[in-house]
């Protein structure tokens, strides 16, 4: 095998499993020994007003982006049949670009946001720089990738579903990957970066939403008694 | 009928010489770390005065606290609807702006300047940034009505003063102020605790002191949106809401929490109420004009036989129910009722009471003599220069008839002692007040003795907290020795 060759190997049939590996391991070991860190780490308390026009953006449009990739993987038959009728298609096309743009949107105020305020910029860490440069590299290739090659949401359920799928049944076949055009490949290989570096950043939040909190009662009461009287 | 225990707490606000002792001892002891610089757990305002954070009680503003529509009641801008739809930027969340930027002096330019023309100055440095930084306020910026031009006339509790009143209020020469020590109320019906959505804040069963799991905080920040007293902050290093915790590793010890002990105008009592916890949620439904009664209500006899039956079957111990007999805030509250909570209508039921204070008459006359006497018993406490109305917004839901009752029976309790150890009060006439305010003898006595006398042992009332009871007792103590005395303790930090 050439050096190319190899290299595709380490960067789609490898990287990913360390990746997860390193998500897995890291997220639980964290959760376990350092439940304290778990935080969203907001910064709206220092900078109230530029906040709003970074995270909404941000957040609401990474959440449909996120979905839909989700959606592709899991229903890329579903999504094909409805991606047969050309106005769905655009409609789903227009959707995502629209969500993709409102991300980098969010995640440039973010950024300008972060280094503009010198209050803000006391509160961020070395991490939260090389997150925000990953992320950034993921939503412009993302972005980058529904400009130049349309029709991502058919493309999507038709051959990097099947990676996805190659990568989760262990059984890795990089050729889905082989073919598709440079962007594609970065974006791909800067995800297994950010989900490997996940674990060591704030993203951490993400796993800790509020579940219970809409089924809860009101009040929460603790006691301290190891035989609960009531 | 759920019997609870709750330490709870009386200010006696006519005691306040507002030197801030209190809010020094907390600081020292709690929030001298970075990211707390800012918060005050205990602070002592002026009023008229616009507070800390700045105009805490325009809840047209910060949207705190319940508020009650078609019948029911839910938070105010912190319902789970919201929260969850605001998650990602809170609308209505104070950000630094409204407290102030925590500063210190560059001391070490004093003695590293160069020589120079001028003497070397330590210019101010922000806590947050480490930069210099051009202070324009901080807390207690409007201490003893300092700038009341802007901070006082900005009261939220002027609303419904007349012209006249504000007039009076203001004029020059006449100005009156009184202070308002604040810690965490400890409500029973806490709008922070509803409205955290990782379920971090809780309220202890035992004594309920309400306090924020740090592990379990997770920066959503509605808790400091939910509280309308605004008493939970931000830390905005460790990004972890932070609140009073009531010196809960004190009060387990049997020790006062360093706000009261440090209290040097001894205005601060301690003491268990028992609650029917069963009734909160009936309570906090009824219409404003009601809850101060309805929240009085919610407190029991623990003298009443069926009481102490009940806190027995709810697993409340014979001692903490035989503390509660010696609260001295049960007396306040509810033997004198001249205890009132702060701000009833924000529903949370506010376990902390201040006894309202006594102001100087108004003693405007024509020809600008001070004339003091009237046919009226009363008279002074209509005329009083703290106007009513301003008292009633603060302590009763804009209703007077309370804090009416509050200030008369003060006032007939200050007469009657007046007659007993001045004499220019008639005895007769001092009983004559003291059956007007709905006062006997004993109870003046009892009113004189834990307001002018009081030891240290009848103002804090600690009931026994039952460590011996708590969880970690039950565990096996050969592997609880084991597990505990030794490693490693991490300071609070930033993320990873």
């Amino acid at each position: 095998m050439e050096n190319a060759q190899y290299l595709d190997q380490l960067l789609f049939g490898v990287l990913p499993y360390l990746a997860l590996a390193t998500f897995f391991l890291g997220t639980i070991q964290r959760y376990r020994s350092q439940a304290f860190t778990y935080s969203s780490l907001s910064s709206q308390f220092l900078e109230n007003q530029r906040h709003f026009w970074g995270m909404v953006p941000l957040h609401y449009g990474i959440l449909v982006v996120l979905a839909g990739h989700v959606v592709a993987f899991l229903f890329p038959r579903q999504l094909l049949a409805w991606n047969g009728h050309p106005v769905r298609l655009y409609i789903l096309e227009i959707s995502a670009l629209i969500f993709g743009l409102l991300t980098l949107v969010g995640l440039l105020t973010t950024l300008i946001r972060r280094l503009g305020y010198s209050k803000i910029r006391t509160v961020t860490s070395t991490a939260d720089i090389v997150l925000y440069l990953l992320l950034l590299v993921q939503v412009a290739s993302g972005v980058t990738v529904a400009v130049t090659h349309s029709w991502g949401s058919s493309w999507f359920a038709a051959s990097a579903a099947p990676y996805l799928w190659s990568i989760v049944t262990l059984d890795p076949n990089i050729s889905f990957v082989l073919a598709m055009p440079f962007m594609v490949k970065v974006h791909i290989v800067n995800a297994c970066l950010v989900i490997g570096f996940f674990p060591f950043t704030r993203l951490v939040h993400i796993l800790v939403i509020p579940n219970p909190y809409l089924w809860r009662r009101p009040q929460v009461v603790r006691w301290n008694r190891a035989q609960d009287v009531r | 009928m759920n019997v609870r225990s709750q330490v709870s707490m009386v200010f006696h606000l006519d005691k306040c010489i507002g030197c801030h002792t209190c809010s020094i001892a907390c600081k020292n002891i709690w929030t001298d770390r970075k990211g707390t610089d800012y918060m005050w757990w205990n602070n002592v305002e002026t009023k008229p005065g616009t507070g800390f954070p700045t105009r805490w009680e325009d809840q047209e503003k910060y949207k705190g606290g319940w508020e009650k529509k078609n019948g029911s009641i839910s938070l105010k801008s912190t319902d789970k609807k919201r929260i969850i739809l605001n998650i990602f930027h809170n609308p209505h969340m104070p950000s630094m702006d409204d407290y102030y930027e925590p500063w210190t002096y560059d001391y070490q330019n004093l003695f590293n300047a160069k020589e120079g023309p001028d003497q070397p100055v330590a210019l101010p440095i922000s806590k947050v940034t480490g930069d210099h930084i051009n202070v324009e306020s901080g807390p207690n910026w409007d201490d003893d009505l300092g700038g009341s031009p802007i901070y006082a006339e900005n009261d939220p509790n002027l609303k419904g003063l007349t012209e006249q009143q504000r007039e009076h209020l203001f004029a020059i020469e006449r100005l009156v102020m009184f202070y308002l020590p604040r810690i965490c109320n400890h409500c029973l019906n806490p709008a922070c605790v509803a409205s955290c959505p990782s379920g971090a804040l809780y309220k202890r069963g035992e004594d309920g002191i309400v306090l924020i799991d740090q592990k379990k905080c997770r920066a959503w920040r509605s808790c400091v949106s939910a509280c309308p007293y605004k008493k939970t902050y931000f830390n905005w290093f460790t990004g972890k809401s932070e609140k009073c915790i009531l010196c809960f590793p004190r009060v387990e010890t049997g020790q006062a929490p360093a706000c009261f002990h440090s209290c040097v105008g001894r205005i601060r009592y301690l003491g268990v109420l028992l609650y029917d916890a069963d009734r909160i949620e009936e309570v906090a439904h009824l219409p404003d004009e009601e809850l101060i009664d309805g929240h009085r209500s919610l407190v029991l006899d623990p003298n009443d036989p069926q009481v102490v039956e009940a806190a027995r079957r709810s697993g409340v111990h014979d001692s903490i129910v035989e503390s509660a007999r010696n609260s001295p805030v049960y007396k306040f509250v509810k033997e004198w009722r001249i205890a009132l909570p702060p701000h009833i209508e924000y529903r949370t039921m506010p376990m902390l009471y201040y006894v309202p204070p006594m102001s100087p008459v108004m003693s405007e006359r024509n020809d600008k003599t001070v004339d003091n006497v009237s046919d009226s018993l009363f008279h002074d406490i209509e005329q009083a220069r703290i106007p009513l109305k301003f008292l009633a917004n603060l302590f009763g839901a804009g209703h007077e008839a309370k804090v009416v009752y509050a200030l008369r029976k003060q006032k007939a309790v200050r007469w009657y002692r007046r007659a007993l150890t001045v004499g220019d009060v008639t005895l007769d006439e001092a009983k004559r007040m003291l059956a007007a305010a709905d006062c006997t003898v004993e109870e003046a006595e009892a009113i004189y003795r834990l307001t002018s006398l009081c030891t240290f042992d009848e103002r804090f009332v600690i009931p026994p907290s039952h460590r011996e009871e708590a969880i970690e007792m039950m565990e096996d103590p050969h592997e609880r020795r084991q597990s505990t005395g030794f490693g490693f303790l991490a300071g609070p930090r930033r993320g990873l």
